[in-house]
């Protein structure tokens, strides 16, 4: 698909940029970023595809303010399995369109999107952190700063336990004004030195990310990290941290890491996301990575991830027992009416899938209408059953 | 800033070598015979690099439309200061083995349309005094093998006439490059397994238009391909017709 990366139209004036589903979040950086405009909503990566980013209903930093990929979303050109091109959005053919939105690419081929840019002033974020001692802290401060800042995120510390169980470092960021950047860079508010890219060169040994080693790496980041106001950073380090060290993921080892994401809804969402981490703990299955957000409202895909409430995003080094540590995690996100990212799953069970996606019927009555034969699937939907009705 | 002209300009290849253009600031003319497809394609080129970009549409086989083609293009940019041949196929290869018709369709377009229109280009250039000539010839021309000699065949006559036009123009001021590329990751190459050194389209744009703009008589992209065809040229024919290649 990375072949079929032309843009068809842009509109300067109101930022709306129609290209082909192969275009790279890259890429529309490279382009438009230059002039003044930004992605509306970014992952952790900007080397993904609009198709893709439109198909997992993707979400970013802004979620609690501005939804998700969805939303920018005004028109997707689909080619169907029956070989029909056809084009969907709110208006017109609204029940693919809602279907394709998050619909993990199994309604047709995203040949064309449509995508409204955000006008931005430079290409640089005001950051301010904050540091807290633990979780009751760490929701506390996002409850109180999330409204006002545009980006937020945590880092949460899931090594600690005791006292200062749950703590982190929270990031508010906004788009810099271009007074705020350094003198010798007002001129060229858009212009961002490229960073050098590191590269893992090898699969690291298993014992490299081990229960010691994950907590030094853990509370160095917390020290490193101390409570700041108005840090300008460019938009690369802070939206792409990982981008910058290619095959990171090779740090993993072999056999390299799954990644458990899931959403609980505000209701006892504490309690649930304590019962998460302690269960986590407990198995002595500590994640390298802990990342929580807060969510708004969602986009209105069919099988969008997307719920108001709290995200965690786990990152594990897959180990022996590991597996059973997270269907027992998958259990309270069950029982706490939430669920799990369909981009980011690798190992969930198809029961665990219906039970969290209330609107499945409904998706599957418009697959079946556009597919009949079930031509389009993938290892995802087979796994997860998701053409079927369970008994 | 030149003006430009890339005939076969919906091929990936062509498409990036347009990208090198434009990213210095050229005029392009883009040409083919898809003509909904070189427009997305100048589509894309004007919003990335905000190039003027012309398309017009162009048939290789159609010899006696070649004048006026050309002359529609140098009106439309108001000059020519290069002209980059890319168009070419390897469709029909396995019939054009056995049976005539498809083998002059293949050398129709491989050899005779670029000639043809190449002798036209020559033509504004010589009289200008000044210009580039560049035309995408192909490894496959370096050394008639069992599989492919059609297409090998009209690719070696190609690079012969580049020869030629480059040993009559550069008393003109006029210089001429011929462009062999070895493997590319395209169309062309699709589902054929484990081939050598392929290279990715952009890659060989990339060094494509260096060569061009360096004024190159004849460059091997990627450079790895004049060592293995200088060692594939020199096996004795009698070893050759042997060997399967």
């Amino acid at each position: 698909m990375e072949r079929l990366d032309r843009y068809l139209a842009f509109d300067p004036e109101t930022g709306v940029v129609r290209c082909e589903g192969g275009v790279s979040l890259a890429d529309i950086l490279r382009s438009f970023l230059p002039r003044g405009w930004f992605l509306p909503v970014t992952p952790g990566t900007k080397f993904c595809t609009v198709g893709a980013c439109v198909a997992c209903d993707v979400h970013g930093k802004n979620h609690h303010h501005d939804g998700s990929f969805g939303n920018f979303a005004r028109q997707i050109t689909l080619l169907l399995p029956s070989g029909e091109t056809v084009c969907c959005s709110r208006e017109q053919n609204a029940d693919l369109f809602f279907a394709t939105v998050g619909g993990m690419g199994l309604t047709g081929v995203i040949l064309e999107v449509e995508l409204q840019l955000r006008r931005v002033e430079t290409a640089y974020i005001v950051v301010d952190y904050v540091r807290t001692g633990n979780l009751e802290e760490t929701l506390q401060t996002f409850h109180e700063k999330d409204a006002h800042y545009p980006y937020s995120v945590a880092w949460l510390d899931c090594v600690a336990s005791g006292r200062g169980f749950g703590k982190g470092v929270l990031m508010f960021g906004r788009h810099a004004a271009p007074d705020r950047l350094p003198i010798k860079s007002r001129h060229n508010p858009f212009t961002v030195t490229p960073k050098r890219t590191k590269s893992v060169p090898f699969d690291l040994p298993d014992f490299v990310l081990n229960p010691v080693s994950l907590r030094a790496f853990n509370s160095v980041y917390y020290r490193f990290h101390p409570s700041r106001e108005g840090v300008v950073t460019d938009y690369d380090t802070y939206f792409y941290p990982l981008d910058s060290i290619l095959q990171w993921n090779r740090a993993y080892g072999k056999r390299g890491f799954v990644q458990w994401q899931c959403v609980l809804p505000y209701e006892n969402g504490v309690q649930n996301l304590v019962r998460i981490l302690e269960t986590a703990q407990k198995h002595r299955t500590y994640p390298f990575l802990s990342v929580l957000k807060r969510m708004g409202e969602p986009s209105g895909g069919l099988l969008s991830f997307p719920m108001p409430g709290y995200t965690l995003a786990l990152d594990f080094p897959v180990r022996d027992g590991l597996f059973e540590v997270l269907d027992q995690l998958d259990r309270i996100v069950i029982e706490a009416g939430g669920r799990l990212y369909l981009a980011k799953d690798a190992r969930m069970s198809a029961e665990t899938f219906h039970a969290t996606y209330p609107q499945l019927p409904r998706w599957q009555a418009i697959k079946a209408q556009v597919d009949p034969k079930g031509l389009l699937q993938s290892d995802l939907a087979r796994r997860l059953r998701m053409m079927e009705v369970l008994k | 800033m030149r003006r430009v002209l890339i005939v076969g300009a919906t091929s990936p290849l062509a498409r990036y070598m347009a990208h090198e253009f434009a990213q210095q600031g050229d005029t392009l003319f883009l040409a083919g015979r898809d003509v909904e497809e070189l427009e997305r394609v100048a589509s894309d080129v004007r919003i990335r690099f905000g190039a003027p970009v012309y398309t017009g549409r162009f048939d290789a086989l159609a010899i006696e439309e070649h004048e006026a083609f050309l002359q529609g293009v140098v009106q439309a940019m108001g000059g020519l200061d290069g002209v980059v041949w890319v168009a070419g196929t390897m469709d029909g290869l396995e019939e054009a083995l056995h049976h005539p018709l498809a083998l002059k369709r293949l050398i129709d377009v491989n050899f005779t349309g670029a000639a043809s229109l190449l002798t036209l280009a020559a033509r504004v250039m010589e009289e200008q005094g000044r210009g580039f000539i560049a035309g995408v010839s192909s490894v496959a021309g370096d050394r008639g093998r069992a599989q492919n000699y059609p297409y090998g065949s009209a690719k070696g006559g190609f690079s012969l006439f580049l020869q030629g036009l480059r040993n009559r123009l550069s008393k003109k001021g006029v210089q001429v490059t011929t462009i062999k590329p070895g493997f590319v990751d395209t169309r062309m190459t699709w589902g054929r397994d484990k081939l050598p050194f392929l290279a990715s389209p952009q890659r060989v744009a990339r060094e494509s238009v260096q060569a061009i703009l360096r004024g190159k008589d004849v460059a091997y992209v990627p450079a790895v391909w004049w060592l293995v065809m200088l060692i594939i040229r020199a096996i004795p024919e009698r070893v050759f017709k042997k060997m399967n290649i």
